[in-house]
């Protein structure tokens, strides 16, 4: 990797002014960060590591119908503690990588890269997520926009993360056999017998909300509706581990496994 | 009661208390003071006629000692291949240079261009990203079917992408003709054995270093085989005669057969600290050693099976494609020749064969040797064909293969593609497999899986594997530039402990615990008063390495041979000592008795005195108590074996389960039992992903797609069920004098077509009308399958 400088704030508003340097970068859990450093493909100035500002830790309910997820929280913090609030968020942080990921992984960091095979963002459209940044709140569904793209700003930080806790949920997730990415994941929440579901690994705009499951769904949650739905519109990701067809197929099979768990 | 020591006892692996505890030396723990570090520039094209390579500003960067290109190699030997095939001509085969850094072409994503020499790493790397490299990029040549119709060529010298066109045994070919077309039915499958890489835990390492004052070069490696690495460099390369070149390969750390052969890093790294007069390390990136280690398999295959009306087989017909990658690797010609066709017969008496090669040139990296090499295709091909006649002529698949098992009372068994078992007794491990496995339980495993919604499959397959090829001058004939016996010294120290020298080495296997074992049997001393010195050309006597499962089959056998002669002379010295004839002297358990008398004399005090000679036959026998053997065998050893596996399909994903897997092989004599189960322990789960997940993959460019764990999918400990092992089935090698075979390998050829067996007889018994699928049976492919 080329050199770079580390700073280690530890307040959201040190992070923010060390951030404001040229060529400055959030660096969170570095999953994806530091082997792309490794191979040389990015170039930063300064690493702005968030890992230990406290205000940005943690995991805790709020409300009974809120989860709020510190922006630096990792994987294994939401996996063990939201396993009584939010069981299928917590499965869906446990099933993430291995234990050496999830110890170091965090759900900011996940959110902010937006990976189009990562699990946090589809659970973050499902739910109808609201993310925090130093500077202001952005709803999940204006947040995502495509592959590896978000509405953040240059030298914005998800300070935290609020999901809504759902009547029910539910994560399904196919795994890429080598990555063990989703090679389809489906989150599924019901509030009420309103349905939503986020999308993740299929498309090749990134996460998205499968509007027609989600009216099928909130009108019939059924297995058997779920199996009737026509194919997802748009463009899916034709791979070597699975054509788009495959990829359209999957979400029918998961969306349908997501509702009779969550029946 | 199993033995506690010696051979037979599951003595725990002494190496694994460094591996363990992270004290093992590996090549990259070595830093030679003063060392320089090379950054190799290499191509990210696929074919390209390279125009320029510009140095000039990396050379002026920080700490750059010199940024050396192809020019610098002009006069300096290519690297050379060990092993000339003769094709159906009569003509050689094409055997283009291989530069040590390119001339005028590339020719695979990762060839090297330019090396750049810093003070450090980083330095090094720096500057190679300052190489300005022109490139005219060409039409990669990428399938195999393609590149035989030479439109575009890899080496422009050799006219031809076909390497050679081999036929074995080519005076079989018209009666194996004749006996298809004659046959009451013949089974035909076209399949693919998928590309895989090695992915050894340890990335490869070399350090050159030269010596100016007494003119000698060392080069530090990771090698299955130092002193053919020391041949091959030194007399090929870089003219280096041995008494000049070291090359010691300290503990490696996995290899499969990839660090057998002879890389350009290895060269570059001793010839630079030749020319800079410092040390050169490189130590391979991950991303590099996907696009550098040799890879293996690749190769498209049709295989047909005529069968008379009572389900005997009577011809088998093969025609290959073999990709051989840009440049032809240390072995790689013999893998689907020598290693492959003569393996057709499997463990079946069928009388005509006939195998036809095509090894073709691509834009591909080096394909080789590994884990198997050759007999895990021929496996895969002749035991696929052997189920797909089964279930076409309605025979249970073990009922057809029992019933054209070579019976034990053939051997020794000459088969039509050249080889002659010795030993082996098919039917009895089936009869093992059959229990271990519980055949006769499938049925109700089968309704708790339909009741679960998921396809259950059980396959069972045969192999047979040739291991610690030889003789050396049958091989010679066959196209081996190489001697293939193996070398012992047996050094007994004046206090009666040993030290064992050998050319073998290990990266994995064991050896530091079972050659002592064979030696504490033959002595009656401890395990702990033995240790085994390898890997260093410096202080062991010249051997061939470790590969093809031939350590303790070809190397064990040198062992006995030069403790024999260390147990004649410890004779001589015993009867001295007590007055008698060595004729009468009998040696067991660690003491010397005269027969028939109480008269005895200690182990330990023949070694003493044969190092502190005051009472001592000088006049007739020398001082001392070393001896060294090299053995050359008569034969190949031939491991067989049984395995059957369970599997469960969901057919709404495609995705597959390995939930049961049984082996039961016929390795003879086993020295150190638990090291044989992890060896075969480890062969299964490479074969499993081989069938389930691991491909590399090459885009239409010629990239390598799958050229990361994100998307080379490796098997891991989840993926692998509990394997049921036996080994008891045993009917020891006639010809070498442990009676061993060897074991190494068995798990990697026998598993993948077990694999693929189940997976098509769960889909059969689902009622899905799929016949073959190709490794790897992704839940992709799988579904694809289903889906039609």
């Amino acid at each position: 990797m080329y050199d770079f400088e580390v700073a280690r704030p530890s307040t959201i508003a040190e992070a923010a002014s060390a951030l404001s340097a040229e060529g400055a970068q959030v660096l969170g859990g570095g999953h994806t960060l530091i082997p792309t450093l490794k191979n040389r493909l990015a170039r930063p100035s300064v690493l702005v590591s968030v890992s230990r500002i406290d205000e940005m830790r943690g995991v805790r309910v709020e409300n009974e119908k809120c989860l709020c997820v510190g922006g630096a929280a990792t994987h294994a913090e939401v996996a063990s503690s939201a396993e009584e609030s939010f069981p299928a968020l917590a499965w869906l942080a446990g099933n993430i990588g291995d234990p050496a990921v999830r110890n170091r992984g965090t759900v900011g960091g996940s959110l902010a890269n937006n990976d189009p095979s990562a699990c946090y963002p589809a659970a973050a459209l499902a739910v109808g997520a609201t993310i925090e940044t130093n500077n202001r709140e952005i709803a999940a569904d204006d947040f995502f926009r495509g592959m590896f793209e978000t509405e953040l700003k240059e030298g914005e930080i998800i300070t935290k993360v609020r999901f809504p806790i759902p009547d029910a949920g539910n994560y399904q997730k196919f795994e890429q056999p080598a990555s063990r990415f989703a090679l389809v994941g489906v989150f599924l929440a019901q509030f009420g017998s309103e349905v939503r579901i986020g999308v993740t690994g299929a498309s090749e705009s990134g996460v998205f909300r499968w509007a027609d499951a989600e009216a099928a769904l909130s009108a019939d949650f059924s297995t058997e509706a779920a199996n009737g739905l026509p194919a997802a519109p748009g463009a899916m990701i034709n791979d070597l581990h699975g054509s788009g067809e495959y990829r359209a197929h999957l979400m029918k099979v998961l969306t349908a496994r997501a509702v009779a768990a969550a029946s | 009661m199993p033995k506690d020591y010696g051979i037979g006892a599951s003595s725990k692996r002494r190496e694994d208390v460094r591996f363990l505890t992270g004290s093992g030396r590996y090549t990259d723990d070595i830093n030679v003071p003063g060392q320089a570090f090379v950054s190799f520039v290499r191509s990210e094209v696929a074919h390209g006629k390279l125009n320029s390579v510009e140095t000039e500003e990396a050379s002026a960067m920080p700490g750059v000692l010199r940024v050396f290109t192809g020019a610098d190699f002009e006069g300096v030997g290519g690297l050379p291949c060990g092993w000339q095939i003769t094709d159906r001509n009569g003509e050689p085969m094409k055997e283009p240079a291989h530069p040590i850094l390119a001339q005028g072409k590339v020719r695979h994503v990762g060839d090297p261009i330019a090396a750049v020499v810093a003070e450090s790493e980083a330095q090094a790397r720096d500057a190679a990203e300052a190489v300005a490299v022109d490139v005219q990029e060409l039409p990669a040549v990428l399938d195999m079917k393609s590149a035989l119709e030479d439109e575009g060529l890899v080496h422009e010298d050799a006219g031809t992408n076909l390497c050679f066109d081999w036929g074995f045994v080519e005076d079989n070919k018209d009666a194996v003709d004749a006996a298809l077309a004659g046959a009451h039915h013949v089974t035909t499958l076209e399949l693919t054995n998928n590309r895989l890489v090695a992915n050894a835990m340890e990335p490869r390492v070399a350090i050159g270093d030269y010596d100016a004052a007494t003119d000698v070069s060392t080069l530090f490696t990771t090698s299955q085989n130092p002193h053919v690495i020391r041949l091959l460099m030194g007399a090929f390369v870089l003219s280096i005669p041995e008494h000049k070149l070291r090359v010691v390969a300290p503990d490696v750390g996995g290899g499969f057969g990839s660090k057998i052969y002879h890389y350009a890093e290895e060269a570059f790294c001793t010839f630079a600290a030749r020319q800079l007069l410092c040390p050169v390390k490189w130590t391979a990136t991950r991303s590099e050693s996907f696009v550098t280690d040799a890879h293996g398999r690749d190769h498209v295959s049709k295989i047909e099976l005529g069968l008379d009306e009572d389900g005997n087989f009577l011809a088998i017909r093969t025609a290959t494609l073999a990709n051989m990658g840009a440049y032809l690797s240390t072995f790689a010609p013999a893998v689907p020749t020598y290693l492959h066709g003569t393996l057709m017969a499997g463990n079946y008496k069928t009388p005509n064969i006939y195998v036809n090669v095509k090894a073709v040139f691509t834009n591909t990296v080096p394909v080789d040797a590994y884990r198997g090499a050759g007999r895990p295709e021929a496996t895969f091909q002749l035991e696929r064909v052997i189920d797909k006649a089964a279930r076409e002529l309605g025979i249970d698949p073990v009922e057809l293969r029992r019933k054209n098992f070579i019976d034990k009372e053939q051997f020794p068994y000459a088969t039509p593609v050249a080889l002659q078992y010795d030993t082996g007794d098919y039917a009895a491990t089936m009869d093992k497999l059959a229990e271990i496995s519980d055949f006769e339980g499938f049925e109700s495993r089968l309704e708790e899986s339909k009741r679960n919604g998921k396809l259950r499959g059980l396959g069972v397959n045969c192999y047979i594997e040739a291991c610690g090829i030889a003789p050396s001058n049958l091989v010679g004939q066959l196209g081996a530039r190489a001697g293939l016996y193996e070398s012992a010294t047996v050094r007994v120290n004046a206090t009666g402990s040993v030290t064992i020298l050998t050319g073998t080495h290990s990266h994995g296997q064991g050896h530091e615990t079972t050659f002592p074992q064979v030696l504490a049997d033959m002595f009656g001393i401890g395990e702990d008063q033995i240790n085994l010195v390898h890997g260093d050309t410096a202080n062991t006597p010249m051997g061939m390495g470790t590969y093809g499962s031939r350590s303790i089959a070809v190397g064990g056998a040198a062992l006995v041979r030069a403790a024999e002669k260390i147990i004649a002379k410890a004779k001589k010295i015993a009867a001295h000592l007590m007055e008698a004839s060595a004729d009468d002297i009998e040696f067991a358990d660690g003491q010397f008795t005269v027969a028939g008398t109480d008269k005895s004399v200690a182990w330990g005090d023949v070694c003493l005195t044969a190092y502190v000679p005051h009472n001592y036959p000088l006049e007739e026998l020398e001082p001392g108590l070393e001896e060294t053997s090299f053995y050359d065998p008569a034969n190949f050893t031939f491991p067989a074996g049984a395995y059957a596996c369970e599997v469960e399909v969901e057919p709404e994903t495609g995705k597959v389960d390995v939930v049961a897997f049984s082996a039961a092989d016929d390795f003879g004599n086993v020295i150190n039992p638990m090291i044989v189960d992890g060896q075969v322990h480890g062969g299964i789960a490479q074969g499993i992903g081989q069938a389930l997940r691991e491909h590399a993959v090459y885009d239409d460019g010629g990239q390598l797609v799958s050229g990361s764990y994100m998307e080379y999918a490796m098997p891991r400990a989840d993926d692998i069920p509990d394997l049921a092992v036996d080994h008891s089935c045993q009917t020891p090698c006639t010809h070498n004098p442990l009676g061993v075979k060897g074991c190494g390998e068995a798990g990697a050829i026998g598993s993948p077509p077990t694999v693929v067996n189940a997976v098509v007889d769960a889909l059969q018994r689902g009622g899905y009308d799929v016949d073959h699928i190709d490794m790897p049976l992704s839940p992709f492919r799988v579904w694809s399958a289903i889906n039609g």
